[in-house]
Formats: C-alpha cells, sequence, structure tokens
C-alpha cells in the first residue's frame, strides 16, 4: 500500500480511526508516515518546536502490540496528535514559545495531554505559538517564525499557529490549540480549519500555562467538524485539579455534529451580530470576508433556519476591556517565572542579590510582546488607576455578558466572520500592536463572556481561507458543532470536495 | 511615585517605574519603543471609559463559582529529586537561591 503514505498524512481522524481499527494500517505506519513528513517539510513551515520522533514511534508500537494481543482499544488508539507548546507533558520539552522555559522537562502533565493518551493517541510533538500565546500570529514566538502552508509568506494565525500549520500542512492530523482571545479560532480561520473554544471551565485548564486565567481555555483544530468535535469529548469534562473546571458534563458533541452534516436547521434561529462586520461596522473588515460571511448565512438559510440581524452595541468594547482585562492576569501570573524555582536564571554570579537577578532574568527570558502586557498590566492594576482601567474593563465584560444574554432570548446561536482579514503577510504587524490586536475584534466578545464558539471555514477570498465563526450560549458548545457541521456538508458537496483540497500542492484524501 | 502625565498618556519614566515594579531589567532602547507603543495601547484601551457603567457590577470571571474545596485527602507530591532537577541551582538537595539582602541595606 505504497500510495497511503500521502493519503495518511491527509486523512482526517474519522478515516484514519476506520483504517486503524480495521487492520487496514498499523499506528507505526500512520505515525512513521507523519514523522517523515515533519522531516521531509517542517523546514519550510516551521510548526513544531520538539517533535517526539522514537517516543512516538514506541507509543504506536504499543498501541500496535494490544491490537495484536486482542486488547479492547477505543477508536482513537494509534491516531497522531500535536499539542501546542504550552500544554506540559511530563518529561517533553514544554516551552509556551518562551526562552524563560527553554530546557524545561516538566515533572507532570496536563490534564488534557493525560485524557489524549489514555485514548490511545501518539504524541507527535509540540508546536510553535506566540510566548505565552500573546499574540496573533505567532510571529511572538521566542524561537522561530511558522508560515501559513497557504502561502508561505503569510502568517498561520496566532497564538496557535504552530497548531493550524501542523493539521493545515498535513504534518498532524489534528492539534490541540488554547484560546484566551481568539487563538484556535484566528489560526483555524486562516489556514482553513475548523477550531472551537469551549464553554469557559468545561475543559481543564490544569497543566496549561497560564496566560489570563479567567480566559484560558484549551480545544481542537482539526480537519472537519466531527474530527473537533470528537476531540473536544476526549478532553473535556470535570476535573478536581481545576477549581474554575463545570462539574456538568458536556456530552453529545459528535452526535451534534452527525445531525448537523444531516443538513436540516429548521427550528434553528440564527443571529448575525451587526457589530461584527455588519451595517455601519465594516471598518477594518475586507470585502471578501463579508462576502464570504454573507454567502456561508444563506447557505445556513437554505437548509431552513431562521436568520435575523441582532445588535450586541457593548461588543465595541470588547477590545479595549480585553486589552485591559489579559495583561493585568498576566503580570500577575507570570510573576511565578522568578529564576528561583524552575526555568532560566540569569545574573546568579555572587554580585546580584535576588530581585537583581529577577529583574535580569526575566529581562533576558521575556520578548518584547510579554514585556509590553506585563507592563500595561502592572498599569493597569497600580493603584490610583485600577478603577479607571482594570475595574471599568470589568464592568465592560458584564455588559458584553448582558448582550449575550439578550441576544440569546431570541436567538440559538450568533454568527459573525471569525477574523476581519485573511491571513497577513509576515512582519505586516510585527511593530504596531494596534493593528495585530484587530485580528481579534470578532473572538474577543465570546472569550470575556466565557461562551463557546466555533470557526468553520467559508470558503476563499483571494485564495486564501475564511472564516465563520458560530458562537452559543455557556455549555450548549453542541449548537456550534451542529450549525458548523450544517455548514460543511452544504459546502463540501456543492464543491465536490472540501476546502482544504484546494490548498496548492495537496493531495485530496 | 506617582505617574506624571494626564490618564491616557505613559512616559518613558513611567514604563522605567513600571518596568521597576514587574522586576524588568529593562534596556534604554526598549524604554524609547514601549514608551510609544504602551502610550499608543493605552490610548486605544482608554476606550473602556466610555461605557455607562454606573450601576454594573464587575464581572471577573465567567463561572460563578466560589470556595470550590477539594476532599481533604493526602494525595503524593512531586518527588524531590525531579523538582530540584528542574530548578536552575540546586545544593544540599535544596533549591541554591541568590542572596536575599542587597549591601547596601
Amino acid at each position: 500500500m505504497t500510495s497511503t503514505r500521502t493519503d495518511l498524512t491527509s486523512a482526517d481522524v474519522a478515516e484514519l480511526s476506520r483504517l486503524l481499527s480495521t487492520g487496514e494500517v498499523s499506528a507505526v505506519e500512520v505515525t512513521r508516515a507523519h514523522l517523515d513528513r515533519i522531516a521531509a517539510q517542517d523546514g519550510r513551515l516551521g510548526a513544531y518546536l520538539h517533535v517526539e520522533d522514537d517516543a512516538a514511534i514506541a507509543a504506536a508500537t504499543a498501541v500496535d502490540e494490544a491490537r495484536a494481543a486482542g486488547d479492547e482499544l477505543g477508536p482513537l488508539a494509534g491516531v497522531p496528535v500535536a499539542l501546542k507548546d504550552l500544554v506540559v507533558t511530563e518529561g517533553v520539552p514544554t516551552t509556551s514559545g518562551s526562552k524563560i522555559l527553554e530546557g524545561w522537562l516538566p515533572p507532570y502533565s496536563a490534564t488534557i495531554a493525560t485524557r489524549l493518551a489514555e485514548a490511545g493517541t501518539v504524541l507527535l510533538g509540540k508546536t510553535n505559538m506566540d510566548e505565552f500565546a500573546m499574540g496573533s500570529s505567532t510571529e511572538n514566538s521566542a524561537y522561530q517564525v511558522t508560515r501559513n502552508p497557504w502561502d508561505t509568506d503569510r502568517i498561520p494565525g496566532g497564538s496557535s499557529g504552530g497548531s493550524s500549520a501542523a493539521v493545515a500542512g498535513d504534518l498532524a492530523p489534528w492539534s490541540i490549540g488554547t484560546d484566551t482571545g481568539g487563538s484556535i479560532r484566528q489560526p483555524a480561520a486562516v489556514t482553513g480549519l475548523v477550531g472551537h473554544k469551549p464553554t469557559y471551565g468545561s475543559v481543564s485548564r490544569y497543566g496549561l500555562i497560564a496566560f489570563s486565567s479567567s480566559l484560558d481555555q484549551a480545544g481542537p483544530m482539526a480537519r472537519t467538524v466531527l474530527d473537533a468535535a470528537v476531540m473536544h469529548e476526549v478532553i473535556g469534562g470535570h476535573d478536581p485539579r481545576d477549581s474554575t473546571s463545570i462539574d456538568s458534563p458536556l456530552a453529545g458533541l459528535a452526535d451534534a455534529a452527525r445531525s448537523g452534516a444531516a443538513g436540516d436547521l429548521r427550528g434553528v434561529r440564527i443571529g448575525v451580530v451587526r457589530e461584527l462586520g455588519g451595517e455601519g461596522h465594516t471598518e477594518g473588515y475586507e470585502p471578501g470576508v463579508l462576502a464570504r460571511t454573507r454567502e456561508a448565512i444563506e447557505v445556513l438559510a437554505g437548509l431552513g433556519a431562521e436568520v435575523t440581524e441582532v445588535s450586541c452595541p457593548s461588543f465595541d468594547l470588547a477590545l479595549p476591556a480585553y486589552y485591559l482585562i489579559a495583561p493585568s492576569e498576566a503580570s500577575s501570573n507570570l510573576a511565578r517565572y522568578e529564576g528561583v524555582r524552575f526555568g532560566l536564571r540569569v545574573g546568579d554570579d555572587g554580585s546580584h542579590d535576588l530581585d537583581e537577578v529577577m529583574a535580569l532574568t526575566r529581562e533576558a527570558g521575556f520578548g518584547p510582546e510579554v514585556k509590553r502586557r506585563i507592563i500595561l498590566g502592572t498599569y493597569a492594576l497600580s493603584s490610583g488607576y485600577y478603577e479607571a482601567y482594570y475595574g471599568q474593563a470589568q464592568k465592560v465584560r458584564t455588559l458584553i455578558t448582558r448582550d449575550f444574554t439578550s441576544a440569546f432570548a431570541d436567538v440559538d446561536v450568533l454568527v459573525s466572520p471569525t477574523t476581519p482579514t485573511v491571513a497577513f503577510p509576515i512582519g505586516a504587524r510585527v511593530e504596531d500592536p494596534i493593528a495585530m490586536y484587530a485580528a481579534d475584534l470578532c473572538t474577543l466578545p465570546a472569550s470575556l463572556a466565557g461562551l463557546p464558539a466555533i470557526s468553520v471555514p467559508s470558503g476563499l477570498s483571494d485564495g486564501l481561507p475564511v472564516g465563520l465563526q458560530v458562537m452559543a450560549p455557556a455549555l450548549a458548545d453542541d449548537r456550534c458543532y451542529r450549525v458548523a457541521a450544517a455548514l460543511e456538508a452544504a459546502q463540501d458537496a456543492a464543491r465536490g470536495h472540501r476546502l482544504l483540497d484546494e490548498l496548492p500542492g495537496r493531495a485530496a484524501a | 511615585m506617582g505617574f506624571p502625565g494626564s490618564m491616557s498618556s505613559i512616559s518613558r519614566e513611567d514604563v522605567a517605574h513600571l518596568a521597576r515594579l514587574a522586576r524588568l531589567a529593562v534596556t534604554d532602547d526598549e524604554l524609547d519603543r514601549f514608551a510609544g507603543q504602551l502610550d499608543q495601547v493605552l490610548g486605544a484601551v482608554a476606550r473602556v471609559g466610555e461605557a455607562a457603567v454606573a450601576d454594573v457590577p464587575p464581572m471577573s470571571h465567567a463561572v460563578p463559582l466560589t470556595n470550590v474545596l477539594r476532599a481533604d485527602v493526602v494525595t503524593p507530591s512531586l518527588p524531590r529529586d525531579v523538582v530540584l532537577a528542574g530548578a536552575p541551582a540546586a545544593e544540599d538537595d535544596r533549591i541554591r537561591v541568590p542572596r536575599i539582602l542587597g549591601d547596601a541595606e
């Protein structure tokens, strides 16, 4: 089966799972195919910071041996996976994209890493990211640039840009990303993938390197809505080791994706958010993005959904509120990098005291965006400014949540573009933080309210992918999967293949 | 020390002070760059002040949970050797720390 080599790296997880459970391919074959392709292609894409190589083959071998011995294996046994490099993995390098954690080997594993391992998945490696997840292009990584497989002169989105490039570039069938203000959804959108940010508290944060604790959530990045839902079911659920974990299971996500793909959206009420690319709110949005969004909404209406426009006036203030709340929480969270207990230590030559060593370590270990946000957060939390900035931002957060609550009284889901533009050129926004932050314009409201939101491909503009965002009430993640799967199935059927198959040079799965 | 200047403006001196508070030994070059960039960012985020929020309660978190307690059960801690292996400097089975009192104090 020599021809399966290419197919194995472009297949979706549902297909890999079928091939593995029927014994048509072995876990070692699947893993080897991915490692070979990473060796051949990752020099060009820069998706991985660390590749497991021998350890991945060993894990795949164990799956094959268990299967040969007649053990009862789950449907995902032998399916490879990539993890964003802020998911801590025992004994496997984990840097969060920062020099301050270079060479650190975590002494424990994140709950989601453990759950994926228990499902029999094979860890391929750790993916590049903006340092401490602060960014929308992955250019803030302290290690390397990651390139968009659709156009290697462009960004893969961020902060989960290594995870998006790996899956779109056929270097992993799916991956874990994390989303604080859009870091799963925006990279998924600009690389033609499905990315879901779960309801806050529905996926454990235990073992995720913290950026902004009231916002951080891990979630799936995949080639299909069904794959994303399947991964979400594996990683989700209550975890006593995360005190913000919600003790009510999210079930039926894969079923929701299957039901959506059946194509009947009668009775589903969809609200189009005016403030996110609607009339009077199109500044900064590319016409191609708005056109794909309109067309996607027409497709959903054609499947029977009832579409209305909804106004959420406070969404206009989501960006300023987010860029006060997240840096404030970050300035506190990143205080743990003090050069004493783990990670980098600089200037410990006997001539500097602890305070100086701390300042020298943090100066050497953090990159410019991390320093900017720590300084901004320190400012926003300082006495005399707290009420005007952090306090005010927290109140705006309440207003945004109220806008969602009142919108969801009339509709079941809200939709918008995922991000205002297609992937921008590498370097275009590096020296302009405000322009960079604008990439998160549409994803921030759901982040601040803690709601589930998915990005699903809606087409191409200038040959580059565009994503549609579907937002739902807390714990109604199934609605995101249902509506996204309906759009995906209808568009795949209309064009006769998947959007990802239009990626230049990619072999159709 | 306060922060001179108007509310949505951040000077080079402000940045130097904030960097000291945040234990960042920033360079002169960074002070120049960050002051301009942060002033720009602060100008943009100051828009939160436009919201009418007189009677609006602040929201710190999306999940309204308080006082989440775990069961009072002893569970194993990380082994000492594993923790020390991750420390930048260890000595006599302990993490070695730079001196905590400066000469001038």
